[in-house]
């Protein structure tokens, strides 16, 4: 091990590091806006209502985030019309495919984990809510949903550990992320072993830190569950 | 430009070679997993500490990461040791390193399936089988081995369509699986969305294909459990 | 069939371990040399998969001379030096250039050729190749090339660079208008771009780059650092090619002008 190495190259990986957190923070935001409705719809019982976004859930689950992330870099530009309109400064961009490829696969994955939460509200819950006269959308915004989103919790942060994990892709579409730094470390100097233990000792600190956060989050939400 | 249909036998080779990579991977992975669950189960401390030192340094760094540090670094230290040690070069292709690589991650994955489904097995049953006579082996075989494969066979399936998407980071380090056909297929037709469509189709195939095959194995597994 | 596999291919590791001392240093009956196969017109790929160019057939024809065995390995970029220090194969032939950072890590034979780099940007551009002219502009080029170095260190903190894996990569991009120009090596640029069906749209501009500095001393084999005994039998087979005729018969069928930079052959 080379040190030195290391050691001259930090701000390029911090300034990798910066990129992978504004890319996955940016997605999982994007993502759960796009997946609270999602997971609404799909709860629905009308396949008019469900299919569609079952069929998106489907793809974006069922397939690889590379794969989904060559589609929108590389494949969005096979078509004149959208080469030609005025979207498609967007898709030049490789920041913009990957951050459009995250926030569409992390929604994906967090409207699963939220149908599921919400199919498992207790009856007893909905029927005093019922009871108590609320509407259907207050029913929703007082009691299913925030009773979902604990129970989502710790699928959820399982699921950011994921989308970071997953991010390190959008080294290959030439942005430097803390991946990114890793190739050009290694690529300059030969060292495969200095420039990818240090990425991963990034993406290491990051997971322990997720996880460590979430954990306080967990207490926090379910603080009224614990036995005094 | 040539037409996009010719290019399906070279894709679908491509998809062969995934299908065996995810194959060999897991095979590597069940092995792994079960050496993995073994020492976090057993009496010594050192075999608990390296286990866990495993399942938590792979499950905190991103798969591509540890890719691409096994097949560029994992060649040079194969090779130094295999030089002194007075061996001729030892030759590392991009199969055998994402066998290893995958093999490895999904290892410290059913290191966690597998101690689950261990844990699941009644003691009782394991002493009752120790007061009959029956050697250790004999009471993994006959008690622990089957109960343990339904308890963990849900979480294993898990695992295995993870492991399928996973796969497609392969062609990051060269090897000419689906995805890495696709890109060059599409690369000389000029239609790169066609291509990584029809491989992202493959995938949801495989996954489906999975599916079923996992159920009934479930239901096989459960033959001897009442459910009602 | 995954056992087979895998068992085929643990025995095949074997079998290769056990063909241990039949590679005895300093005979060099048998060399492997790694090449890179995405660097047109000097090393490509046919549909077929077989590897073809000005380094190859330069490779093949130091062999013949050396009287050595020769088999080709292919390597993409990002790892050529590693695996030669990994033993994979015992030289590159693949239009490496002869710099000072590199030959930290690897020793290097006299050159074999040596050609300008050159910038190129889209017809109706009009960029003027400067500090000035280049602020904010996106630069495509190979990562970890003697051309990523240069725009590196001197246009770094002006324009915006996007590295790619391979050249052919680069190339993609500018057609789908990521970049704005490129920087590569003049003749793998013109042949492997602006002559051919996507790359028409594009031209070089600006001047000839050579600083050695930068751009080295041309470009050359590498080996191991302290294989003399390969070097030296490299620059021994490079000298009699460039005397007798063979290296000016592979060159012609490449290249309308001399791409060994200066004259051959006394």
């Amino acid at each position: 091990m080379d040190f030195t190495i290391i050691l001259d190259n930090l701000p390029l990986y911090v300034q990798g590091l910066w990129i992978t957190i504004q890319l996955v923070f940016l997605a999982l935001c994007a993502g759960l806006v796009l997946a609270v409705p999602t997971a609404l719809l799909l709860t629905s019982k009308n396949p008019l209502v469900w299919g569609l976004p079952y069929a998106y859930v489907y793809f974006f689950r069922g397939t690889p985030l590379l794969v989904q992330l060559f589609l929108i870099y590389h494949g969005m530009g096979q078509f004149e019309t959208i080469r030609e309109s005025f979207i498609w400064p967007i898709f030049r961009e490789a920041y913009w495919c990957a951050l459009i490829a995250f926030s569409l696969n992390t929604g994906a994955y967090t409207a699963e984990i939220l149908r599921g939460a919400i199919n498992q509200t207790p009856w007893g819950e909905i029927e005093a809510a019922k009871a108590c006269g609320m509407r259907k959308v207050t029913r929703y915004r007082r009691i299913i949903l925030p009773s979902a989103f604990r129970r989502a919790l710790p699928a959820y942060g399982n699921e950011v550990i994921f989308m970071l994990h997953g991010s390190a892709v959008a080294s290959i579409v030439t942005l430097v992320d803390i991946l990114g730094a890793g190739r050009i470390v290694n690529a300059r100097y030969f060292a495969p072993w200095e420039a990818y233990v240090t990425s991963g000792l990034f993406y290491l600190c990051l997971t322990f830190a997720i996880v460590y956060f979430f954990k306080l989050w967990e207490r926090r939400w379910s603080a009224h569950l614990r036995t005094r | 430009m040539q037409n996009a249909i010719d290019f399906m036998p070279f894709i679908l080779t491509g998809a062969l070679v995934t299908v065996q990579l995810a194959l060999a991977s897991v095979a590597l992975a069940i092995v792994l997993g079960m050496l993995g669950a073994t020492a976090k189960l057993s009496g010594s401390l050192a075999l608990r500490s390296v286990a866990g030192v495993y399942t938590t340094v792979i499950r905190g760094i991103p798969d591509l990461v540890l890719m691409l540090l096994i097949f560029y670094g994992g060649q040079i230290a194969v090779n130094e040791i295999g030089h002194s040690l007075g061996l001729a070069y030892i030759e590392i292709d991009p199969f055998t390193a994402g066998t290893l690589t995958i093999g490895f991650i999904f290892g410290a994955y059913m290191t966690e399936s597998f101690r689950g489904g261990i844990l699941a097995v009644p003691r009782g049953e394991i002493e009752a089988g120790r007061a009959f006579g029956m050697s250790a082996v004999l009471v993994f075989r006959r008690i622990t081995l089957p109960q343990m494969v339904r308890h963990a066979l849900p979480s294993f399936g898990n695992n295995w369509l993870v492991l399928v998407k996973t796969t497609a980071l392969v062609s990051v380090i060269g090897l000419q699986d689906m995805v890495f056909r696709a890109g060059q297929a599409g690369g000389s037709t000029r239609q790169p969305f066609t291509f990584y469509l029809v491989v992202a189709l493959i995938y949801l195939l495989i996954t489906a294909v999975s599916q079923v095959a996992l159920s009934k194995a479930e239901r096989r597994f459960n033959v001897g459990v009442r459910t009602e | 069939m995954t056992r087979k596999t895998f068992v085929a291919a643990l025995t095949a590791t074997a079998m290769m371990a056990g063909a241990a001392g039949s590679a005895a240093a300093d005979e060099w009956d048998t060399i492997r040399i790694g090449v890179e196969g995405a660097y047109p017109p000097f090393s490509q790929v046919d549909s077929g998969g077989a590897l073809s160019g000005f380094d190859i057939e330069i490779a093949n024809v130091l062999c013949d001379e050396i009287g050595a065995e020769c088999t080709l390995v292919q390597q993409d970029w990002d790892g050529i030096i590693p695996a030669l220090l990994a033993r994979r194969y015992d030289a590159i032939v693949a239009s490496m250039s002869i710099t000072e950072e590199r030959a930290k890590r690897v020793d290097f034979t006299d050159k074999y050729y040596q050609t300008p780099a050159k910038f190129a940007a889209p017809k109706d551009a009009e960029v003027e190749i400067s500090r000035e002219g280049l602020d904010g502009k996106t630069v495509g080029v190979q990562r970890a090339t003697i051309h990523d170095n240069f725009i590196s260190e001197e246009f770094g903190d002006t324009v915006d660079i996007r590295r790619y894996a391979t050249q052919d990569e680069a190339y993609m991009d500018a057609v789908a208008g990521r970049v704005d120009l490129l920087l590569a090596d003049s003749v793998t640029m013109a042949v492997g771009f602006l002559e051919t069906e996507e790359g028409e749209g594009w031209e070089f501009v600006g001047p000839d780059f050579t600083d050695p500095q930068y751009f080295g001393e041309g470009v050359g084999i590498a080996v191991r650092p302290g294989e003399d005994a390969l070097r030296e039998k490299f620059n021994d087979a490079i000298a009699a090619i460039l005397a007798d005729g063979r290296y000016e018969e592979i060159q012609n069928k490449y290249f309308d002008f001399n791409v060994y930079g200066e004259p051959y052959g006394e």
